[in-house]
């Protein structure tokens, strides 16, 4: 699956984007639990916490991705 | 140009947090490392245009479709929804995805075969050097334009949802599209265009599912859009047998005939923006498998761009207006209804995300466009008309400085689209103007071995006059509608339709007519050009699920049960 013999996968670049994307938003959503804000500044459907599970997603995916097509990895 | 760079800050839809913009400024980052990372494999005009052809099918297939993706994907056809309701679909379904599938089983062979290195390509050794003249000429015009809508609507995405100064917007974008192509060519905006399908999932999947929790299911959706707009908003096909039953003013043959046969076949097969994608696969079989993948993907689209339109319909409490409205009054247009749920649904990060899936899909547009422009500008204008015999080296250069020239062409459109009352339908007419005659020239040049070259150029040439005709005619006498639309009750939408079949019929008719008038080629010269004297490469005996007819067919019954679901 790698773009050309020797050089980095796309899918590693995407890996990177969604591990990177994953701890931001995690990182953000376990913020807002523990500091939540006040309920005129709350999204709808705050009570999900739904940048916890996504961003947690994103980072699961983004691990598996990364580790998978690693440069370091031969194929 | 320090003032330009200075975003304003007037009324806006959210406020980002620092995450949002450290999501935000990695995207930025990594786009141009990959540019970076891919200058050193640009060297030559196989890899700069053609990305080396060496993708696999996912690869080509997931760039097609992305390159799609651009903002008349997310942002105005959410707000077609909005306006129209679920009729908004059929340009998802019936206007794309029988033309993806006739692409890979049928005509990508053709495209494949020739080693085209696009499809003003194809129309030179189909038919010769004026055809190829007539078609790039029109297709680079409408390129330029293309990308300006699309730098145009995101920087009116970064005005309304962050309030950023527009000029601001447009210029950083289009700065970063410039130097990513600029540097790695086409293989960089494959590689940006597969990184921004997944953003553009990640960030854009949320708000489907969550405006169906909190509408209570697709069933509760569908009665709280009947309280507050109609029910005729929900159905795809049972309103359409009037102009005046459905929100669109449109009859079904506009729909089947204009769209699903003429503009989406046009679109979907000779529009070199995404053909080009398919063009860089690495083998034959993989050239056929991509837009059948890409069409899988394609049915799943309206998930996340039709569903939020009709989503606001039910859940937003101001009443979205067209964008004369919206301005005059202060309120929301059609065309703010995605970022409005965007800032409904998402808090900290997942703004961010939003956002950065929001202009993953303009930047993968515009760039489509800019490296389409890049390849036809060198090799169907300037090599084939101004400078025929230089080096490999000097056309990779031209290429280079072509996408900044290209980019800068249009960034001036985007200050011209900036007073159009709506960027779908002038779009539409575009469409109408080049890519409709196309396809019937293409079409006829694969399928009928006995189309001349002189029939081919007039026929193509007569089909554009007339469109641009048709056009003209209703911009001058608003009454000729109910000769062009078949009804006074018609609107942009349908005329743009039933323009685009016209102009079609007309290219055919005098593409067959010159045809019979004029000499053919020999056999021995179409080989490898025309169906029944090219052998086609048979494929490797592999099992049943590894080939693209099958594939094919699960789509096209996907595709028939979720228009019956939906009727």
């Amino acid at each position: 699956m790698k773009m050309h013999e020797g050089g980095i996968s796309i899918w590693f670049f995407i890996g990177v984007s969604l591990l990177v994307n994953g701890v931001l938003i995690t990182g953000a959503g376990v913020w807002e639990l523990i500091h939540p804000p006040t309920p005129d500044k709350q999204v709808v459907l705050f009570q999900y916490h739904t940048n916890v599970w996504w961003g947690a997603l994103l980072l699961v995916l983004g691990l598996i991705y990364c580790l998978k097509y690693s440069p370091s990895r031969k194929v | 140009m320090i003032a330009l760079m200075v975003p304003s800050s007037p009324t806006t839809l959210v406020h980002l947090s620092a995450v949002d913009i450290a999501i935000i400024v990695f995207y930025f980052a990594l786009v141009l490392a990959i540019g970076l990372y891919l200058r050193r494999r640009a060297n030559t005009g196989e890899d700069f245009f053609m990305a080396g052809r060496e993708m696999t099918a996912w690869i080509a297939g997931l760039s097609f479709l992305s390159a799609n993706l651009g903002s008349l994907e997310l942002m105005g056809w959410a707000a077609a929804a909005y306006q129209y309701g679920i009729l908004a679909a059929h340009w998802y379904w019936i206007g794309a995805i029988p033309a993806m599938l006739f692409l890979g089983i049928v005509m990508m062979p053709f495209y494949y075969i020739s080693k085209t290195h696009s499809v003003p390509g194809y129309l030179k050794l189909r038919f010769g050097e004026s055809s190829r003249a007539l078609s790039a000429i029109s297709f680079a015009l409408m390129t330029v334009f293309m990308s300006g809508i699309n730098m145009y609507s995101m920087a009116l995405v970064m005005k309304v949802v962050l309030g950023w100064d527009i000029h601001f917007s447009i210029w950083v974008s289009s700065i970063t599209v410039a130097v990513y192509v600029a540097l790695g060519g086409l293989r960089s905006a494959i590689f940006n265009e597969v990184l921004q399908f997944f953003l553009i999932w990640a960030g854009a999947l949320l708000i489907p599912i969550l405006g169906l929790v909190e509408a209570g299911g697709w069933s509760n959706l569908r009665l709280q859009i009947a309280h507050n707009a109609s029910a005729e908003y929900t159905h795809l096909w049972s309103t359409l047998g009037n102009f005046k039953d459905n929100p669109m003013g449109i009859h079904w043959t506009g729909i089947v005939f204009g769209l699903g046969a003429i503009i989406s076949f046009g679109y979907w097969t000779t529009d070199f923006l995404v053909v080009q994608r398919v063009l860089s696969a690495k083998d034959l079989r993989a050239a056929k498998m991509a837009p059948i993948i890409g069409a899988a993907f394609k049915m799943l689209v309206p998930f996340i761009v039709i569903l939020p339109g009709l989503l606001g319909l039910a859940v937003l409490s101001v009443k979205l207006t067209g964008e004369t409205t919206a301005v005059a009054t202060g309120g929301h247009s059609y065309n703010e209804v995605l970022p409005l749920m965007l800032a409904r649904y998402c808090g900290p990060g997942l703004l961010g995300l939003g956002i950065t899936a929001l202009i993953a899909g303009f930047m993968s547009g515009m760039a489509g466009n800019v490296s389409a422009f890049t390849t036809v500008w060198t090799y169907d204008i300037y090599r084939a008309l101004l400078k025929k015999n230089e080096s490999d080296a000097h056309y990779v250069s031209m290429g280079r400085w072509s996408t900044v020239v290209g980019v800068i062409i249009s960034i001036g459109t985007a200050y011209l689209v900036m007073d159009f009352k709506s960027i779908m339908d002038y779009v539409q007419a575009l469409f109408s103007f080049f890519i409709a005659p196309l396809y019937g020239t293409v079409l006829l040049g694969m399928l009928w071995k006995r189309a001349t070259a002189a029939g081919g150029f007039w026929g193509l040439l007569a089909g554009t006059l007339s469109s641009i005709g048709m056009w003209a005619w209703v911009k001058v006498d608003p009454s000729a509608l109910r000769y062009v639309a078949l009804s006074p009750n018609a609107r942009d939408m349908a005329e743009n339709m039933y323009r685009a079949l016209w102009c079609w019929i007309v290219c055919v008719v005098v593409t067959v007519v010159v045809s019979y008038m004029t000499k053919p080629k020999s056999d021995a010269e179409l080989s490898g050009l025309v169906y029944g004297v090219t052998a086609i490469p048979h494929e490797a005996p592999v099992p049943v699920y590894h080939r693209p007819a099958f594939w094919a067919v699960v789509v096209a019954v996907a595709f028939i049960i979720v228009n019956i679901l939906l009727w």
